[in-house]
């Protein structure tokens, strides 16, 4: 693979851009690959460098139906985080966010990676309480996690609402948090991965799975107007919102998932006026950041019925834009620029899944929630290991498939077994 | 003229002059002028610079298309960033200033990075800034000069001091846009009766036909617009209005911009309105953007989009400069050119056709109007006011130069196909006019003249009436006359301009001006394999920025094509997403902002509290007495162990209502209540009540809570506050889909009672003289219920009296019909007092519980099963309920699973806090053996602290040993003794009294 | 804004709705198997179209109904109360 680095980038200002290699293949499918990774979003991605680059496994396609990173995985908000309490998560998201802490150097692509702190609001001494729990565990776990007082939090982010309907106290910060460009996280996968050998089959669409005695042996894809099988001998779905779909078609038949559409919203680009993620839950829930290019990047809820359609709507963007003025009441001449939504593979516990499944031969990584971008490094990696060496990794060994019959439900928040509530 | 005003013409008015300022400047303009006509007019050229490389910048278009001249309005608070000049209606005081540069736009510092430009090219940054060490630690310096480079205006750090509306809205027709064919459309649905909404993003309507010098159907533009606005008299006519967003069930979203406009408004206006349409159909008579061209230096002040050119000069009396060139491709860029040599203005035409059709050269040449064939524009030289515009003859590497002071481009249109796009509409690409169209719009929805292809005047408004006609046939079933729609079509033989190259030649060729990308960095994009036109679009930031690719998107995209070696419309196009321009975030938040955010529900006792000089907490949407200070000054640490105290010691007294109360009525009532509740309530007595616990489906305890039973019937069943709504809803939900042959009907009173619990040893004594009837054992035991009255001061209300306790003394919780709260609140808080009691607060119920053992939503946090909580013994085995089934699952039957438990600290002075972590001391990491969920100074424990919470395997497994609870985040570890959560007065001697 | 026309409110804003979910689930009895139970609460069709679903009209008359919407398009082509005898009531009234 070309490096990228400054000389490089210099020595193509004096000679022209014609110094830059293809940033990935556009190969033709193969008639066999040792792993077929369906869904070419971040986790897909992700999950095929991992193979080829930890597990050796080099003969690996990740089959897209549209462009790679066209999913969620282009369309987030981009917070990065991993102040998770309940065990299955609190290790998982850990090794997650020290995966992204060296991503730039080890894909050789700048993620754009900002450590900027993620800054929980707390309003009432009940929610002041109940949080401390979650970032005492983080601590315990090794992870950071701190609370800022009012006073300091006024120091840190003076234009804050804080005496608003409710009172600002004080919020929980995990300093190593912030946000990545995420774009680059799947350009700079895709990159390395093609780089590796992975073949990357953009405009392909899994139609069907191959079965034979029970297993999966392949794909059956529709590309270019054309329908062909693609034989494999593992095959790892990281569909997100589509999981339902494909895991029908595979018999895996029905998951402790729904789909569920979460909007995102993004303003004109302003001079620097907010340098961390500020987030808030309780009497709203709401998540805001600034994109290197100056646009503040928002969001809140779920419509909370069960969607398919990556568009937006108006209620949501109406409570969002309440949420944003309860705590940055400067913005209300602040203008949004675009509305949009992704399709959310809603667990019901809210904790994602990442495991072998009954069928031999498929695997399973889905259950995101809104929750997936955050995951992608430590995702791939992990669905890469048990992919490869058919048995989870440490860090995913509690996000089983079987543990909602079992009992062993990862409630984040307590809200229970509705999708809807995560 | 003075500067470039015209002496003639236009729609504005000359009578009213407006005083503006300019980067400090005083200006004037006149009534009808946009903030862009009035900087054209006093000759203003740089309005802005650019995002990345700051080259200035002018005024490209006179619509909300605007891709170049950003400013900053106003000051202070009120200041508005990144305003798009055309779309500023100007007015007396207005004040407007560059942004994005230093220490102004004519003069940037900035420009500087003009000349590194060629190592900023596309996506450069993905590939540098790594930093030295593997962390991120070199990015985080890199990306902070980067963050203050980038952005364009800065926004205000004061609150936005003005208010904004939300209104909603219902009409039978909504049109989009008051051009010839949206007011033809709503003449004709209007006169058939329908209730018909237009709405107009300018100040002023009748779109393209303001200024023009057409012919409509035999009359003149102005006349025939007025003709029309008179058949509107039924209509709903706002302009100022942009319908921004179309979503699902064809439900608009409109602002409405109320008081921008006004030198002073009256402060009780809102400065905008969202409105919400509900419309039975939709005609979106939006028009047709006009398209840039890619040429070198196509970004200068003075080159804008052709039919900017001529609105400027036909409607707002502006010229551009004394000798334009007008660029085109087709005939409709002549139009300009005719425009300004009527003014008297010099224009030549560059037409990219061999030749133009016979109507429109013969009126160019009868205008003396120069025609050179066959070439584009190449690249423009010179400086702002003596301009020359290099042409050549397709292909060629150089060619002749013409001087002039501003460029028409006429690019070619694209229809403004935006909001049918946002119901998930594809567009289609026609390869005859060059543009996409709209797919097959959803029902309701009907695109109608240039939205819809159609160009010409006479053929949009026989589009636009045909339209209207089948709006009126869907909605009432009978189709008025109207002629047939004429197909997509009206500008003639296209040649579109896309980008113009010269062999050899490195131009500087801007497709997005405000993100400051080039042709070069499209085809460097789809050099290195970001071909998609997703990859492409974000690769590059092409089309981005505020005017979101308006006038650039497709040029960027029929750049990316040719890259490829592939069409347009196998190149596909990105995605149009609302809004169609950008709305403020205070419109869409509308009232809900500071303390409107969210409701506030108090308590029909909260005033009698508040002017005692009780202090509140937020409780959801409730205030809560958090408690009542003796004297002020008195702080929260020491009122709540006064108010405890008082209560184990005498009596105190709590605001109760905000429980949730669901009156559960019918034959099937106790069925209900024997299937929703863990114990059974079937064989409780008629005026007994029973505490309850109700699981989730998935048997995870869900809420608590005490029912009394009212008659054989008739349940009142309490809640906890947080849920209260949710159990309602819950029963609801199983009552009309899981069990409809239950006969049981269920309602929230939960605002109909006040209630208030009266507690401690004293509690009976302080009551029983105010009660009507006998409160005595016998009368009312414990869990017993009571319907009596209460004296108070005028008379006696009607009470409701259970003998409960939260607390474990002996209790009453007291309930009265809402208006009656206050007086009943006296009666017995003159009562408390004299025994030497209290009012406290939920500070000092949090501790009395605690003391007590009784779990709240604290511990009930929706992860704790029924033996979790201590609470195991509760639930019945005789009969199923709901959660029974899924309780039993393996995991949540284990032994070690975090059971209730006290918690002391082995040194009295030492306090721990809720949220800390209960360890072994062997093993202070990972999760822990529990954790803290309340803690109190504990009166009922000797006044030392005390702590509630859960840990593995219950209490009992660490009679003999000693945890560490361990709080990292604040600093601190306390070694402590678990005890088990129920000791205070086991045999409830206190409570049965 | 899905308008979801309530039978007995008229054509509302779903935003007056709670969303329950998947009608099509059949709740076991209360004392069924495990694996009965197990099925009804965590398993979901999700289906990629046409959808049976639930919508409490909490902020009207508080009824349920079954709405049919497709999640992919979100067109509503019906909506009857759950209820079936509140149905049959509501079909006599009219």
């Amino acid at each position: 693979m070309q490096r990228y680095n400054v000389w490089q980038v210099i020595r193509a200002g004096l000679k022209g851009p014609g110094i830059w290699d293809k940033v990935w293949d556009q190969p033709e499918p193969k008639p066999y690959y040792d792993v077929i990774v369906v869904g070419g979003g971040g986790h897909g991605l992700a999950t095929a460098y991992y193979l080829a680059k930890v597990h050796k496994i080099r003969n690996v396609a990740v089959i897209e139906k549209g462009w790679l990173g066209g999913g969620n995985a282009g369309r987030n908000t981009t917070i990065v985080r991993s102040n998770y309490m309940m065990p299955g998560n609190t290790e998982f998201y850990e090794h997650s966010l020290k995966l992204w802490e060296t991503l730039s150097h080890e894909l050789n692509y700048n993620v754009m990676f900002s450590q900027r702190a993620h800054v929980n609001l707390v309003f009432t001494p009940g929610q002041r309480d109940a949080m401390a729990r979650r970032y005492n565990i983080m601590r315990l776990n090794g992870i950071d996690g701190e609370y800022w007082d009012r006073d300091e939090l006024m120091k840190r982010i003076p234009h804050l609402a804080y005496d608003g309907r409710y009172p600002i106290l004080g919020a929980y910060v995990q300093p190593r948090a912030g946000t990545a460009r995420h774009d680059a996280v799947n350009w700079g996968f895709a990159r390395a991965a093609s780089a590796l050998g992975v073949d990357i089959l953009q405009g392909t669409e899994v139609t069907g799975f191959v079965k034979k005695a029970g297993a999966v042996v392949g794909v059956e894809v529709r590309r270019g107007g054309e329908s062909r099988e693609i034989m494999a001998e593992k095959v790892g779905l990281a569909v997100a919102g589509h999981t339902s779909v494909l895991a029908h078609k595979a018999g895996l038949g029905r998951l402790p998932i729904e789909t569920h559409k979460l909007q995102a919203f993004v303003s004109e680009a302003l001079k620097p006026i907010l340098d961390t993620v500020v987030v808030f839950g309780g009497p709203g829930h709401f998540y805001i950041s600034q994109s290197d290019k100056g646009s503040m990047v928002f969001g809140g809820d779920l419509d909370g019925y069960c969607s398919y359609a990556q568009k937006g709507n108006l209620p949501i963007y109406e409570d969002v834009m309440a949420n944003c003025l309860a705590i940055m009441p400067c913005l209300g001449r602040v203008r949004v620029l675009r509305q949009w939504a992704g399709v959310m593979d809603m667990s019901m516990d809210g904790s994602p899944i990442i495991t072998k499944t009954d069928i031999p031969g498929l695997y399973l990584n889905a259950g995101w929630c809104y929750g997936g971008f955050k995951a992608t490094p430590g995702s791939g990696h992990v669905f890469a290991h048990t992919i490869a060496k058919d048995e989870p990794h440490e860090a995913n060994r509690r996000l089983t498939l079987d543990r909602y019959a079992r009992g062993y439900q990862i409630d984040e928040s307590g809200h229970g077994p509705w999708a809807k509530v995560h | 003229m003075s500067g470039l005003r015209l002496n003639t013409g236009g729609a504005i008015d000359r009578a009213a002059q407006l005083s503006f300022t300019w980067d400090g400047k005083k200006l004037a303009g006149h009534r009808g002028d946009s903030l862009a006509s009035a900087l054209l007019a006093n000759g203003e050229r740089v309005i802005a610079r650019g995002f990345k490389y700051h080259r200035p910048r002018g005024i490209v278009a006179a619509g909300p298309e605007e891709p170049s001249a950003l400013v900053t309005l106003g000051k202070g608070p009120r200041r508005v960033p990144n305003a798009k000049a055309p779309e500023v209606e100007l007015f007396d005081g207005l004040a407007a200033s560059g942004q994005n540069a230093w220490p102004s736009v004519r003069m940037d510092v900035g420009a500087v990075n003009s000349l590194m430009s060629r190592f900023f090219a596309a996506g450069f940054y993905y590939k540098t800034f790594f930093g030295l060490t593997k962390d991120t630690a070199h990015w985080m310096q890199f990306e902070k000069v980067i963050r203050r480079a980038a952005g364009l205006g800065a926004a205000a750090r004061e609150p936005d001091p003005d208010a904004y509306e939300v209104v909603h809205e219902h009409c039978d027709l909504l049109v989009v846009g008051s051009g010839p064919s949206g007011l033809a459309a709503a003449e004709l649905a209007a006169a058939e009766g329908l209730d018909v909404m237009l709405v107009e993003q300018d100040f002023a309507l009748g779109g393209g036909l303001i200024g023009a010098a057409e012919q409509v159907e035999g009359a003149w533009a102005k006349d025939w617009v007025a003709a029309r606005l008179a058949g509107l008299k039924s209509v709903r006519v706002m302009p100022r209005t942009t319908a921004f967003g179309l979503y699902d069930g064809n439900v608009v979203g409109l602002y409405e911009r109320v008081t921008d406009h006004l030198s002073s408004p009256d402060p009780a206006l809102p400065r905008g309105r969202l409105r919400v349409v509900r419309p039975g159909a939709v005609i979106l008579a939006t028009g047709a953007i006009e398209r840039m061209a890619a040429f070198g230096n196509n970004d200068r002040p003075g080159v804008m989009l052709a039919g900017a050119v001529e609105r400027y000069a036909r409607r707002f009396a502006v010229a551009p400069g004394r000798r334009t060139v007008i660029a085109t491709g087709g005939d409709d860029g002549y139009r300009a050119a005719l425009a300004l040599a009527e003014a008297g203005l010099e224009a030549v035409v560059v037409d990219s056709r061999a030749a133009a059709s016979d109507a429109v050269a013969a009126a160019a040449d009868k205008a003396g109007i120069e025609r050179i064939m066959g070439h584009l524009p190449l690249e423009l030289h010179g400086k702002p006011g003596g301009y020359q515009l290099e042409i050549a003859a397709g292909g060629s590497a150089a060619g002749r130069r013409l001087p002039c002071e501003a460029v028409g481009v006429a690019g070619g249109w694209s229809p403004a196909i935006h909001l049918v796009c946002h119901r998930g509409v594809k567009p289609v690409w026609n390869e005859e006019m060059a543009c996409f169209l709209s797919g097959e719009p959803p029902a309701g929805v009907t695109l109608t003249g240039a939205a819809a292809g159609v160009f010409g005047t006479a053929e949009a408004v026989a589009h636009a009436r045909a339209s209207a006609a089948d709006a009126v046939e869907r909605l009432t079933g009978r189709r008025p006359q109207a002629p047939e729609a004429p197909a997509p079509g009206g500008l003639g033989p296209q040649q579109p301009l896309w980008e113009s190259k010269a062999e050899g030649r490195k131009l500087k060729s801007f497709v997005d001006l405000q993100h400051d990308v080039t042709s070069a960095d499209i085809k460097q994009a789809a050099a290195e394999g970001y071909v998609s036109v997703e990859h492409m679009k974000r690769y590059t930031t092409h089309g981005m920025a505020t005017d979101q690719g308006k006038t650039g998107g497709v040029l960027g995209l029929a750049i990316l094509a040719e890259a490829l070696g592939q069409t347009i419309p196998e190149t596909g196009i990105t995605t149009f997403r609302p809004p169609f321009t950008p709305v403020p975030i205070g419109a869409i938040a509308g009232r809900a902002r500071g303390e409107h955010w969210r409701a506030v529900r108090r308590t029909p006792m909260h005033q009698v509290q508040a002017e005692a000089g009780a202090v509140f907490t937020d409780a959801g949407l409730w205030k809560r007495c958090w408690y009542m200070p003796a004297h002020d000054g008195e702080e929260l640490g020491k009122a709540y162990v006064r108010e405890a105290t008082a209560v184990r010691e005498t009596v105190g007294m709590v605001d109760v209502t905000t429980l949730g109360k669901i009156q559960v009525q019918g034959p099937d009532a106790a069925e209900l209540l024997n299937r929703v509740y863990v114990n059974g309530f079937a064989k409780l007595p008629v005026m007994k009540c029973r505490y309850g616990v109700m699981l989730r489906d998935d048997g995870i305890v869900y809420d608590d809570g005490v029912t009394w039973r009212l008659a054989e019937d008739d349940f009142l069943m309490t809640a906890t506050t947080a849920q209260a709504a949710g159990v309602l809803q819950w029963l609801e939900l199983l009552l009309q889909t899981r069990w409809p042959e239950l006969r049981v009907h269920v309602a929230s009173t939960t605002d109909q009672w006040a209630g208030i619990a009266v507690a401690g040893p004293r509690a009976r004594k302080a009551l029983a003289p105010i009660v009507a009837d006998d409160m005595g054992d016998e009368a009312l035991p414990f869990m017993g219920i009571l319907r009596t009255e209460v004296a108070v001061e005028g008379g006696r209300v009607p009470v409701l009296i259970a003998r409960i306790s939260f607390s474990g003394e002996m209790a009453y919780e007291v309930y009265t019909p809402s208006d009656f709260g206050p007086a009943l609140w006296r009666a017995v808080e003159a009562r408390v007092k004299a025994e030497e009691g209290c009012v406290y607060g939920v500070e000092a119920l949090g501790a009395l519980r605690i003391e007590k053992g009784h779990v709240t939503h604290a511990e009930l946090d929706g992860r704790v099963t029924l033996a979790d909580a201590g609470l195991g013994r509760m639930a019945s085995s005789k009969k199923p309920f709901i959660g029974k089934v899924l309780a039993g699952r393996p995991e949540l039957t284990r032994e070690d699973r975090p059971q209730l438990a006290h918690f002391e600290p082995v040194d009295p002075a030492q306090r721990f806090r809720i949220g800390a972590i209960v360890c072994d001391p062997e093993h202070v990491e990972g999760h822990g053996l529990g954790w803290i969920t309340g803690v109190t100074v504990a009166p009922a424990f000797g006044g030392g602290w005390l702590g509630i919470g859960m840990i593995a395997g219950g209490p009992e497994r660490y009679a003999d040993r000693e945890v560490i609870i361990a709080d990292p985040v604040r600093g601190y570890r306390v070694r402590a003794r678990v005890f088990p959560a129920h000791r205070l007065d086991t045999k409830g001697e206190r409570m049965h009294g | 804004m899905l308008r979801i026309p309530c039978p007995v409110c008229g054509p509302r804003d779903h935003t007056e709705f709670v969303y329950e979910g998947d009608a099509t689930v059949a709740y076991p009895a209360l004392d069924a198997p495990e694996q009965e139970w197990f099925e009804a609460v965590f398993l979901r069709e999700n289906p990629r179209g046409p959808h049976s679903e639930i919508w409490h009209h909490t902020q009207g008359c508080r009824a349920l109904l079954i709405v049919e919407r497709d999640t992919l398009t979100h067109e509503i082509s019906g909506a009857r109360l759950a209820h079936p005898g509140m149905a049959a009531a509501l079909e006599e009234d009219a």
